[in-house]
C-alpha cells in the first residue's frame, strides 16, 4: 500500500502535504476507494522513512477535511462522500485544463522548471482575491 | 504547567581557553518528535551534546534535561537512567561477542528490558557469538543502537549516528530511528548530512559556529523560505525591498535575487509597487536554506 506513495523531501513542500496530495490523489483516480483502509501510521511511517508525526498530521488533516475516518484501534480507511466526488470532478477538470496550458507552454517553449516557477509566482500573486481561494 | 520540553537551555556557553565551541545557546528539544541537530563538522553540536549529558562542564548558563537541571548532581543521576546516548564513535569493548556485550551492558541497568533486547537481536541480525571487533560499522552501530533502546528511554540522543555508514546502513538506521519515533520515544540526533535530516526530523536547530541559527519544524521552514527572483526596468535601491523576512539580497544591474525566510507574497507586492517586469518564485529545500544560512553567518 505505502508503495503508492512517494514523498520528495528536497522539494521544499512539507512532507504531510505532499502525502495528503498523494492519498487524495488516489482517491480522485479510484486507486483507492470509498472504505479501503491505509496502513496504519507506525507501518506507513517505516515504509516511507518519515516521522511518524508526517504520517499521523497527514491522516488527521484528511479527517477534518472528510476524506478519511480514523476510528479508534482499528485504522484509517478512506471514505469517498459525495462532496468529495463532485470536488474530484472538479479537480479532473482542473487538471485537463492545466495539461492543456502546460502543453502550449511547453510548444513555446518554456522549461518545466521555468513554468513551476511561474506557478509559484503566479499563486503568489497579491491581486489574487482571497475569497475565491475560500470558496473552494 | 507540564513541561512539553525535553531538552531547554539557556545562555548555554562552553569555551576552552580562548576558543569558543558554544555560545549562548537557547535551545528547546519538543517531547515526542524526531529533533535534528545539523551543524558542520566543529559547529558545536557534539559538546553541546556533551554538557546536557554531564560530560562536559558548561562555562556558561544552564540547562534542563526532561525537566532537571544538569548542575544538579543528585538530578543528572536519576534523568540519565531515563534517557539514552548513542556516542559517535561507538565505543565498544572489542573482545567481547555480541551476546557477551549485551549481558554485560544489561548488569548495569536494572531496568534493562531482556524481552525487548533480544527481539532487537533477531530484527537487526546481529551474530550473537561474533567477536565486536570483527563487526562491520553498520553492525556496531545497530549494537549501539540495541544497547540504548533496550532500556527503554524516555529519550533517545544519538551524536552523528550515520558517521561512517553506507546508503544502505543509512537506510536501516533511519527506518530504525523512525520505528522507536511511532514507540514514543523522543529522539534528537546530530547531523552534518542534509539529506537525512529532511527525511526523518520534524524539527530542525542549524547551529554554526557555536551559534543558533535556525529553529524551527521542517514544514515551517518549507512553507515559508522562497527564493524570488525580480528583473526591474531601471536600477532598484536593495533598500526599498528590506522588508521583514528578507535574510539576504543579490542584485545584478536590474536584476535581484532575494533569500526570504517569510512574507514572499509581501516582497512581491513591493516588487510590484516598484514595477516589476518579471517574477519567478522557486521553494527551497533544506540544503539550500542550511548554506544560505550559514554562509551568511
Amino acid at each position: 500500500m505505502g508503495l503508492f506513495f512517494k514523498l520528495n523531501p528536497t522539494t521544499g513542500q512539507p512532507l504531510y502535504l505532499q502525502l495528503m496530495q498523494q492519498i487524495r490523489h488516489a482517491t480522485e483516480t479510484g486507486a483507492l476507494r470509498d472504505g479501503d483502509q491505509l496502513p496504519g501510521i507506525r507501518t506507513l511511517a517505516e515504509e516511507l522513512v518519515v516521522s511518524p508525526n508526517t504520517v499521523v498530521k497527514a491522516y488527521c488533516e484528511l479527517q477534518h477535511q472528510g476524506l478519511l475516518d480514523l476510528r479508534h484501534g482499528s485504522g484509517a480507511f478512506v471514505c469517498v462522500r459525495r462532496r468529495t466526488r463532485s470536488l474530484a470532478a472538479d479537480v479532473q477538470t482542473a487538471r485537463r485544463r492545466l495539461r492543456n496550458l502546460i502543453d502550449e507552454l511547453r510548444e513555446d517553449g518554456l522549461r518545466d522548471e521555468e513554468i513551476e516557477r511561474a506557478f509559484e509566482a503566479e499563486l503568489l500573486h497579491p491581486a489574487y482575491p482571497a475569497e475565491i481561494a475560500r470558496k473552494r | 504547567m507540564i513541561d512539553t520540553h525535553v531538552i531547554r537551555t539557556r545562555d548555554l556557553a562552553k569555551s576552552y581557553g580562548s576558543a569558543t565551541a558554544v555560545r549562548d545557546l537557547n535551545l528547546s528539544v519538543g517531547k515526542n518528535r524526531v529533533t535534528a541537530f545539523l551543524g558542520q563538522n566543529g559547529a558545536g553540536k557534539s559538546t553541546t551534546i556533551k554538557m546536557l549529558l554531564g560530560m562536559v562542564r558548561p562555562s556558561g548558563g544552564e540547562a534542563l534535561l526532561l525537566g532537571k537541571n544538569i548542575a544538579d548532581a543528585k538530578g543528572n543521576c536519576e534523568v540519565r537512567r531515563r534517557v539514552a546516548y548513542v556516542a559517535e564513535n561507538k565505543p565498544l569493548y572489542g573482545y567481547m561477542t555480541v551476546e557477551q556485550t549485551v549481558s554485560f551492558a544489561s548488569s548495569f541497568y536494572p531496568d534493562w528490558q531482556t524481552d525487548l533486547a533480544s527481539h532487537l537481536l533477531n530484527q537487526y541480525k546481529l551474530p550473537s557469538q561474533q567477536k565486536v571487533n570483527t563487526l562491520s560499522k553498520g553492525m556496531r552501530t545497530k549494537l549501539a543502537l540495541l544497547l540504548a533502546l533496550a532500556r527503554r528511554p524516555e529519550l533517545l540522543i544519538l551524536d552523528e549516528p550515520s558517521e561512517g555508514l553506507d546508503p544502505v546502513g543509512i537506510e536501516q538506521l533511519l527506518s530504525m530511528l523512525v520505528a522507536r519515533a511511532a514507540d514514543g520515544i523522543t529522539i534528537f540526533f546530530s547531523s552534518h548530512q542534509i539529506a537525512e535530516v529532511e527525511r526523518i526530523a520534524d524539527h530542525v536547530c542549524i547551529l554554526d559556529n557555536g551559534r543558533l541559527l535556525v529553529d524551527a519544524s521542517l514544514d515551517l521552514l518549507r512553507q515559508s523560505y522562497r527564493r524570488i527572483n525580480l528583473s526591474f526596468t531601471s536600477v532598484i535601491s536593495e533598500r526599498q525591498l528590506r522588508i521583514a523576512g528578507v535574510q539576504k539580497i543579490r542584485t545584478d544591474g536590474r536584476r535581484m535575487s532575494i533569500f526570504a525566510s517569510q512574507n514572499a507574497d509581501a516582497v512581491i507586492a513591493r516588487a510590484r509597487d516598484l514595477g516589476v517586469v518579471s517574477v519567478d518564485v522557486a521553494r527551497l529545500g533544506l540544503r539550500e536554506i542550511f548554506l544560505e544560512t550559514v554562509l551568511e553567518n
